[in-house]
C-alpha cells in the first residue's frame, strides 16, 4: 500500500525520466542535423526544379534539369570519373595493410620511422595538390627526368585527357595510403598473441598464418579503411580543384566539382542544374548509406 | 597572408557595422592586387580631400572572392559603390535590377570641360544595356601580340601585317627551332584571346558581337572560317607543346628563356615579362594582323568599370564620386598607377613604350571587345573555352566541338 503511494506521488518527470534522457541528450544533434543537413536536402531537391541564377526570381522548369542532365557528355564523363575514383582509391586499402606489416616491428627507431610514414596524412589535401602539380609539370617537374628516361619525354599527364584523372587519383591516394595504414598498425596492437601462438603450433606460417589467422582479426580495422576510402574518393574535391579545376576540357571533373562548377563557378550560376547533379549524386550515395546503415544495424543486432 | 585576411575581415567588420549616416560613402573593391589597391588608395584620398563632406568607408575583398561576394552583398548589405567589369558581365546584374541606371550622368555630368558621353565616347556601348547606361569605366588596356623583338630581328622576319605574313612568321621561327607562339590555356581564358581575335579579324566586330549575343550559331560556316584561319596555326604546331598544363604566367617562361617568339596577350604580361628580365630592346608589341582584307580593325580591350547599386543608401554621393571617377587628370594618375590606358579622352597616357603603342591602337580602333568572357554571358564563356581549349589541343574534333557548342547556345540564349 505505502509502497503505492509512493509511486503514485512522483511526478510524471521522474517517472519517465528514463525514457526521455536518451531523446534529450540527442535533441541537440538532431536539431543541428535537421537545419543543417536534413532540411537542405529537400531544400536542394526542390531547387532542382527551377531554372534559378541565385538573383533573379526562379522559374519552374519541373524535370527539365534532369532531361538535360541525361543529354550532357560532361555529366557521363563525371559519373565515370567517380567511377574510376572509387575502384583505384580502394588500392588505398591493402598498400595500407603491406605499409603496415612492414612497420609493425619492433626495431629501433620504429617509432620515428612510423611517424614519418604518418606524415602525408598530416598534409593538407591542397597542399599534396599542389606539390604533385608541381611534380607533373612537363618540363620542370621532379618526374621530367624519369619520364623522359622511359621515353615519355615531355608528357604532360595533368593536360592528357586519358590520363589527367589517374594522375590525381595517384595524389590522392598518397594521404589514403597512410590513413589506413594508421588504421591497420592500431588494429595490430589488438591482435591476441594467443591466436598467432596457437595457429602456428597447427603448422601456419608465412601467407596462410596471414591470411587465416591474423586478417580476419583485422575484419574491423579492414572495415573502416574501406569506407573511409569510399569516403575520401568520394571528397576528391580538393584535389581537382587545386590540380585541373576539372580540366582539361572538363575530363577530369566529377560529379561533385561539376556541380560546383554549375552551381558556383565565376562561369555558372545553375543552381537549379547545381542541384540536379547534387540530387543525382546524392541519390547514388544514398545506395552506400543504406547498406553501411543495415550492416552497422545487423551486427549490433549481432551484439558484435 | 594571414595579416591581410585579418585586415579584410577587419574592414568587413568595419563595413557592417556602419549605418550609412549622411556623407558616409561605403565603397566595395576587389582591388586585393598591390597596384590595383594603390589606385584605389589614390582616389580615395584624393576624393575626401576635394569633398570635406564626405567620409568614405572603403572595403577592400579579395580579387578572387569578390566575384561570389558581390552576389551577396548587392542585396544583403550594399555598399554605395561598387567596382565591376563592361559589356555581358553586368548584365545578370543590371537584369535583377541591383545595378542603377546611371544615364544621367552619361548625359548631364555637371562639367565645365566637357560631358561624359563626349570623353568616352568609344567607352559607351560597352556601358549601355537596353539604352542605359549602368556604370561608368575608368581603366582598359590592349591585347595583342608581344613578340621577342630580338629573336626577329635575328632571323629577319618583319613585324608581320597580314595573317600570311604571320604564317609565315612563323614557319621561319619553327624551322630554325623556336617555338612560334606560347599560350598557357590550363585555366582556359587565354583561349578566347585567340579566338577573338581571329574572329574580330575573319568576321569583323559585328559578327564578333552577334556571335557573343548568341545570334549566329557556332556551326555557321563563317564560324568554321575563324577556324580555318586557326587550323593554319594549330595544325602545323605552331603553338607551344602541353600548354593544357601551363598557367599564362608558366607559359612566359619559354618566352623570357628565348625557346618561344610570341604570345597573344594582355597588357599586364609586360609587367612580368620585365621583371624577368627582358628589356623593351627585346620585347615589342604589335597589332592582331589583318586576315579578311579591309575589314575595319576592332580591338579587345577589356573595360574595368564601378557602379552604384540599386539598393545604396548614399546615392547623392555615389554619383558625385562616379563623376569625380571619370574625370581626365583622375584617371590620368589612376593609370599611371595601374599601368594601364584611360578611357577619358582627355587623360594623357604614362610615359611607356607598350603604353604608348596600344593608347594609338585603341584611338584609332574600329570598337572595342570587351574579351569573350565579358561579351558573352558567363555560361556560354564557360562552355566556349572549354572547346576552344580541346579544339587547340584536338584539331581534329572541330565539328563535335562546334555541335556541342551549338547545343549549348541554343539552351543559353532562348
Amino acid at each position: 500500500m505505502t509502497v503505492q503511494s509512493v509511486k503514485r506521488q512522483s511526478s510524471w518527470w521522474k517517472r519517465h525520466q528514463a525514457q526521455l534522457t536518451p531523446f534529450l541528450f540527442l535533441a541537440p544533434a538532431i536539431l543541428f542535423f535537421t537545419v543543417y543537413v536534413i532540411i537542405p536536402i529537400f531544400q536542394s531537391i526542390s531547387i532542382s526544379l527551377y531554372e534559378w541564377d541565385g538573383l533573379s526570381p526562379a522559374s519552374y522548369v519541373g524535370f527539365a534539369n534532369y532531361i538535360e542532365l541525361m543529354d550532357d557528355e560532361e555529366f557521363y564523363t563525371s559519373l565515370w570519373n567517380n567511377v574510376r575514383w572509387l575502384i583505384c582509391f580502394m588500392a588505398a586499402v591493402p598498400i595500407g595493410l603491406a605499409l603496415a606489416l612492414f612497420l609493425n616491428q619492433v626495431v629501433f627507431g620504429i617509432r620515428l620511422i612510423k611517424s614519418l610514414f604518418f606524415f602525408p596524412f598530416v598534409i593538407s589535401q591542397v597542399v599534396i595538390g599542389l606539390i604533385f602539380t608541381w611534380f607533373y609539370e612537363p618540363n620542370y617537374g621532379v618526374i621530367s627526368p624519369l619520364l623522359s628516361w622511359v621515353g615519355l619525354e615531355g608528357w604532360a599527364i595533368l593536360a592528357d585527357e586519358d590520363y589527367a584523372t589517374y594522375g590525381i587519383i595517384f595524389a590522392g591516394l598518397y594521404p589514403q595510403i597512410a590513413y589506413c595504414m594508421i588504421l591497420y598498425l592500431t588494429g595490430l596492437n589488438n591482435i591476441s598473441a594467443d591466436q598467432i601462438e596457437a595457429g602456428r603450433m597447427d603448422g601456419a606460417k608465412g601467407f596462410s598464418l596471414f591470411w587465416n589467422i591474423i586478417l580476419p582479426q583485422l575484419k574491423p580495422a579492414t572495415f573502416i579503411a574501406v569506407v573511409v576510402t569510399i569516403i575520401g574518393s568520394l571528397r576528391s574535391f580538393d584535389m581537382i580543384a587545386i590540380m585541373t579545376q576539372g580540366g582539361p576540357w572538363g575530363s577530369t571533373n566529377v560529379l561533385a566539382y561539376f556541380m560546383f562548377e554549375q552551381a558556383l563557378s565565376e562561369y555558372g550560376y545553375r543552381m537549379g542544374y547545381g542541384s540536379a547533379i547534387a540530387t543525382i549524386l546524392f541519390s547514388i550515395m544514398l545506395v552506400y548509406i543504406l547498406f553501411f546503415v543495415y550492416r552497422m544495424y545487423r551486427d549490433e543486432k549481432r551484439g558484435l | 597572408m594571414k595579416k591581410m585576411l585579418t585586415t579584410l575581415a577587419a574592414a568587413a567588420l568595419v563595413g557592417m557595422a556602419s549605418s550609412a549616416s549622411a556623407g558616409t560613402l561605403v565603397i566595395n573593391t576587389d582591388t586585393s592586387d598591390a597596384a590595383p589597391k594603390k589606385a584605389f588608395e589614390y582616389i580615395i584620398e584624393k576624393f575626401e580631400a576635394e569633398n570635406p563632406d564626405v567620409t568614405v568607408e572603403w572595403n577592400v575583398f579579395d580579387h578572387e572572392g569578390y566575384k561570389q561576394s558581390i552576389r551577396n552583398f548587392l542585396n544583403t548589405n550594399p555598399p554605395d559603390v561598387a567596382n565591376w567589369y563592361a559589356g555581358n558581365r553586368m548584365r545578370p546584374f543590371v537584369k535583377a535590377g541591383l545595378f542603377e541606371d546611371v544615364s544621367d550622368i552619361w548625359a548631364d555630368s555637371g562639367w565645365k570641360d566637357g560631358e561624359l558621353g563626349s570623353s568616352m565616347a568609344h567607352a559607351q556601348k560597352s556601358m549601355t544595356i537596353a539604352g542605359r547606361q549602368w556604370g561608368v569605366p575608368y581603366t582598359y588596356y590592349q591585347w595583342g601580340v608581344y613578340y621577342r623583338k630580338d629573336i626577329f630581328e635575328k632571323m629577319g622576319i618583319a613585324v608581320p601585317k597580314t595573317f600570311d605574313e604571320f604564317v609565315e612568321a612563323c614557319a621561319t621561327l619553327k624551322a630554325n627551332g623556336v617555338t612560334p607562339i606560347t599560350i598557357g590555356s590550363k585555366y582556359l581564358w587565354t583561349t578566347a584571346g585567340v579566338f577573338d581575335y581571329l574572329d574580330l579579324r575573319v568576321n569583323g566586330y559585328e559578327f564578333h558581337m552577334d556571335l557573343t549575343n548568341g545570334k549566329i550559331p557556332y556551326t555557321d560556316p563563317r564560324v568554321h572560317a575563324v577556324f580555318d584561319a586557326w587550323d593554319r596555326l594549330v595544325k602545323p604546331g605552331y603553338f607551344i607543346e602541353n600548354h593544357a598544363a601551363y598557367s599564362w604566367q608558366e607559359a612566359l617562361t619559354p618566352m623570357v628563356n628565348g625557346e618561344a617568339a610570341m604570345y597573344v596577350m594582355g597588357n599586364f604580361a609586360v609587367a612580368p615579362l620585365r621583371e624577368a628580365g627582358l628589356t623593351d630592346d627585346q620585347l615589342g608589341f604589335f597589332q592582331f594582323p589583318e586576315i579578311t582584307p579591309g575589314l575595319p580593325m576592332a580591338e579587345e580591350a577589356p573595360t574595368d568599370t564601378v557602379h552604384i547599386p540599386s539598393k545604396a543608401k548614399n546615392k547623392k554621393d555615389a554619383k558625385r564620386f562616379l563623376i569625380f571617377m571619370a574625370r581626365a587628370d583622375v584617371q590620368e594618375e589612376v593609370n599611371k598607377i595601374l599601368g594601364q590606358l584611360p578611357i577619358n579622352s582627355g587623360s594623357s597616357v604614362a610615359d611607356d613604350k607598350f603604353l604608348k603603342a596600344g593608347n594609338k591602337m585603341l584611338n584609332e580602333a574600329y570598337a572595342m571587345a570587351q574579351f569573350y568572357d565579358r561579351d558573352a554571358p558567363a555560361e556560354m564563356a564557360s562552355a566556349g573555352m572549354k572547346g576552344f581549349q580541346e579544339y587547340m589541343v584536338k584539331p581534329e574534333r572541330r565539328d563535335a566541338i562546334l555541335k556541342r557548342l551549338e547545343k549549348a547556345r541554343s539552351r543559353i540564349y532562348k
